[in-house]
């Protein structure tokens, strides 16, 4: 038994990426791509964002618009709690396909790209079951086969070293390993079991139906526009962390990544410690 | 051209609606998504998730799941209006003009007994107060205290028969200047405790912008199924024939029937 442990370990490997991993991986990019696209949309008819249960429409904490300034020109406006923002062209002001338009955000990112409120919720809530489905099952494949805890799930020490971590990250200095480094993992748990179910309850917080149905998860949250406004800056922090993941994938071999998030890349050999105790009957 | 014909029909269907308002909006700009949202297979597969999401939340909150209500203090000092806010309907200006004393709500349609009820009637029955939050489609919410009788009492009295599967509000205000507002619930919605047909805001008379004399209070629903102005009720097994056939205003120019989300 103790002579064959290289054979064993030659027939061990696994791919750098499992299958489901990638197969959700791009699906999710399909579905948070109309989700924010959509989500855009719905948020035009109405762009302004406020605490609480209901508007005060006296102060919200972010509201974009448009003004007519001295010089007769409309100037697009974001104000943002005490502060006021000339956005003109992208945010509150510009040009929807060759007309300029007063309308939150611009059109190259709602779906569709022209003022349409029913059309985006039709998008925006069939894709909420595809996005909310495919989230849910890609939890218990990550719970179940031991991609969460082998992947995902940072040791003492990877705890210990975020602070390294973080410094290296901001002086692009990337330490070439197999898995994951904890600063990743962190994000990409952050995003899986943090982000996506908040956006999937705070979605439905802003439904009256389903408030009916869990009022005490809309008391959670502190009451329905406080909901909206969660489920906006959440969405926000997933914009953030996907420039973030592309700048990552930049800059550390983008073809490669890329390939390998598609073929799953080359099998590589478990460690020995990962290994079950069934290994060894090869 | 040949096929344009029904172009001049007065209420569209609503995909035809869908269609034609994205063709308008097209030419404001044209891209892939644009176009897909333009393609009425597409649109159809889209609109599957609104009878899922129907039975889903049904299933959640229960036939008489309540909507939240909220304290006192938290009543907004003006109810923000919406959609109509003064109808110019010369039969509804002549109402208003006295007090809506003349003004009658019908109970009408498939009931064993049609009802046809005054202000003062309706003030005498048994009412609920509840303080609510009105969610418009557009995203905002106003919270506000009505008054009035629970509709499942009037449809009680007016005897439901067993064919009738929807109620149908009908209203005295034209929004947009030409078709009357309508909307309609089926009977788990209407027959809802806190399905209440309103006559009064905030302790005092309904004013006419937020609906006069009399308006819908659905409060498990989004702002524009809560009709306003309201002159009658037809109960029906279905609303194919009234207005666009889609159950409402808003269903009509391509809005969900169900109102919930």
């Amino acid at each position: 038994m103790s002579s064959s442990p290289p054979v064993a370990q030659r027939h061990r490997t696994r791919r750098r990426h499992p299958g489901p991993v990638r197969l959700w991986h791009w699906l999710n990019l399909w579905f948070l791509v109309v989700m924010l696209m959509s989500g855009l949309q719905i948020f035009n008819a109405h762009p302004a964002l406020y605490w609480g249960s209901a508007s005060n429409f006296d102060a919200p904490w972010l509201e974009m618009y448009a003004i007519r300034d001295s010089e007769g020109d409309i100037r697009g406006q974001t104000a943002l709690g005490p502060w006021t923002f000339d956005t003109t062209g992208v945010l509150g002001y510009s040009t929807a396909g060759e007309r300029e338009t007063v309308r939150g955000f611009p059109d190259w990112s709602t779906l569709p790209s022209y003022q349409f409120l029913t059309m985006g919720r039709l998008w925006h809530f069939f894709f909420a079951w595809l996005f909310a489905g495919a989230g849910a099952l890609f939890v218990l494949y990550a719970l179940f086969s031991g991609h969460l805890k082998r992947d995902l799930w940072l040791s003492g020490r990877e705890w210990r070293g975020l602070g390294r971590d973080l410094r290296d990250h901001l002086r692009f200095r990337f330490h070439a390993r197999s898995g994951y480094n904890g600063l990743q993992k962190l994000s990409y748990l952050g995003v899986l079991l943090v982000a996506l179910p908040l956006m999937v309850v705070t979605g439905l917080c802003m439904s009256p139906t389903f408030n009916a149905a869990a009022p005490w998860l809309l008391d959670l949250f502190g009451g329905r526009q406080s909901a909206r406004s969660i489920h906006f800056l959440v969405a926000t922090a997933l914009v953030l962390f996907f420039v973030v993941h592309i700048a990552m994938v930049l800059l550390s071999g983008p073809w490669r990544q890329v390939r390998d998030m598609i073929t799953g890349g080359r099998r590589e050999t478990s460690a020995p410690a990962q290994r079950r105790p069934d290994d060894e009957r090869a | 051209m040949k096929g344009r014909s029904d172009d001049s029909v007065a209420y569209p269907t609503r995909r035809r609606f869908l269609k034609r308002a994205a063709l308008g909006a097209a030419t404001l700009g044209l891209t892939g998504c644009d176009r897909l949202s333009q393609n009425e297979s597409v649109v159809d597969t889209l609109d599957l998730a609104e009878k899922l999401n129907l039975r889903v939340q049904r299933f959640l909150a229960g036939a008489r799941g309540l909507a939240p209500e909220y304290p006192a203090s938290m009543i907004d000092a003006t109810f923000r209006p919406n959609g109509s806010t003064d109808p110019q309907a010369s039969r509804y200006r002549e109402l208003a003009a006295n007090d809506f004393v003349d003004w009658r709500l019908t109970v009408d349609g498939l009931v064993e007994t049609p009802l046809s009820l005054s202000l003062a009637e309706l003030r005498a029955l048994p009412a609920r107060t509840q303080i609510t939050r009105h969610d418009c489609v557009e995203g905002w919410s106003a919270i506000g205290q009505w008054r009035g009788p629970v509709l499942a009492d009037l449809l009680d009295r007016a005897g439901v028969r067993d064919e009738a599967r929807y109620v149908v509000f009908h209203c005295m205000d034209q929004l947009g200047g030409e078709d009357f507002y309508y909307e309609s619930l089926d009977l788990v919605e209407a027959r809802h405790p806190q399905t209440i047909l309103a006559y009064s805001l905030n302790d005092e008379t309904l004013p006419i912008a937020n609906g006069a004399p009399l308006r819908l209070r659905a409060e498990r629903q989004l702002g524009y199924k809560m009709a306003k102005y309201l002159s009658g009720i037809t109960l029906v097994t279905d609303f194919d024939d009234i207005g666009g056939g889609k159950g409402g205003y808003w269903e009509d120019r391509g809005y969900t029937w169900y109102a919930g989300i």
